[in-house]
């Protein structure tokens, strides 16, 4: 099972349609969260929103997560270790107020599990050929986190 | 020698955290910090039903979602944080965003509590708009990357 997600704050419809342009000729079962408002796609399952605790078992039960470039889903995909494909929403699309999703997706493409499709063709691409998809696990105690969490552990404990 | 009842208490009792995110990104971020907050006397305050008991968290408080293209959800949201920052009277505000995070730093500045706020990790090239009030209006404003940082702005590492 794919699971697809647009987030929880605005539609995304040019990421569905490319995913229900490309439904018909894989195997995998597809089920799409897609926004409230969003333009209904033909060739999958869908919710606009989702209770927090049936995303959460979506989210569980799927082989790969294709969602937007919103750090929600990556945080998410990276927790479950599954395979992640994003797609970065663009302003010139009217997808988002600003290109940050763009930038994200470009300081992702390093990251080992997560593939970034910018467009319909690419996410195309990454779909005929599932093999290529690696699980994404995100690293719970890098260098980096244990500096953070230090950081805010004296400014709490100093207020 | 016995310290006097009222004195003591102070340095042992636990700090009271209110941790405030919107739901999606935000939240997830916040989770990650909470094994920290987990530690202190922490009140979650997010955006969305059914999200904070998702993670594990009882007694989570909601308050409506707003920016800053729908003045009357900011409105509805203040007054939200005002209750929930009255009752509790934290010591410490932590939010890692958006819009609600940085009205509950503002109300906690009003009302003397210590304010961090950690920008998002979804920006990479631009501190947030919430984040640049931050860097005037919260005692601390934290980015995630470190060729954000500078002036008030400060990098102690980052969550991903």
């Amino acid at each position: 099972m794919i699971f697809v997600t647009v987030g929880a704050q605005l539609p995304f419809d040019r990421l569905v349609e490319a995913v229900d342009r490309i439904a018909p000729r894989i195997k995998h079962g597809i089920f799409a969260q897609i926004g409230k408002g969003a333009r209904k796609p033909s060739h999958i399952e869908f919710a606009e929103v989702m209770a927090p605790a049936d995303f959460g078992a979506r989210m569980q039960r799927a082989d790969v997560i294709i969602g937007h470039c919103g750090i929600g889903t990556i945080l998410q995909a990276g927790q479950l270790g599954k395979p992640l494909i994003v797609m970065p929403r663009r302003a010139a699309l009217q997808e988002h107020r600003n290109d940050h999703q763009v930038a994200t997706a470009k300081a992702l493409k390093a990251v080992p599990g997560v593939f970034v499709a910018f467009d319909d063709a690419e996410l195309g691409t990454l779909l005929d050929d599932p093999a290529i998809l690696r699980p994404f696990e995100r690293s719970a105690k890098s260098p980096e986190f244990d500096r953070l969490m230090g950081a805010l552990r004296d400014k709490i404990d100093r207020a | 020698v016995t310290e006097p009842a009222d004195r003591a208490p102070i340095a042992a009792r636990r700090k009271r955290v209110l941790a405030v995110a919107s739901g999606g990104g935000h939240w997830g971020q916040m989770m990650l910090i909470r094994p920290l907050l987990d530690g202190y006397q922490t009140l979650f305050i997010t955006t969305i039903p059914g999200l904070a008991e998702e993670s594990g968290i009882k007694g989570a408080r909601l308050v409506p979602d707003c920016n800053k293209d729908r003045p009357l959800a900011v409105i509805s949201c203040i007054l939200a944080l005002v209750r929930q920052v009255v009752s509790l009277r934290p010591d410490v505000i932590l939010s890692t965003g958006a819009a609600p995070g940085i009205l509950a730093i503002g109300i906690g500045r009003l009302l003397g509590a210590r304010t961090i706020w950690v920008d998002s990790l979804a920006n990479a090239e631009r501190l947030s708009l919430s984040g640049r009030i931050a860097k005037r209006l919260s005692h601390d404003c934290l980015t995630q990357w470190e060729h954000l940082s500078g002036g008030s702005v400060q990098y102690h590492g980052r969550l991903l």
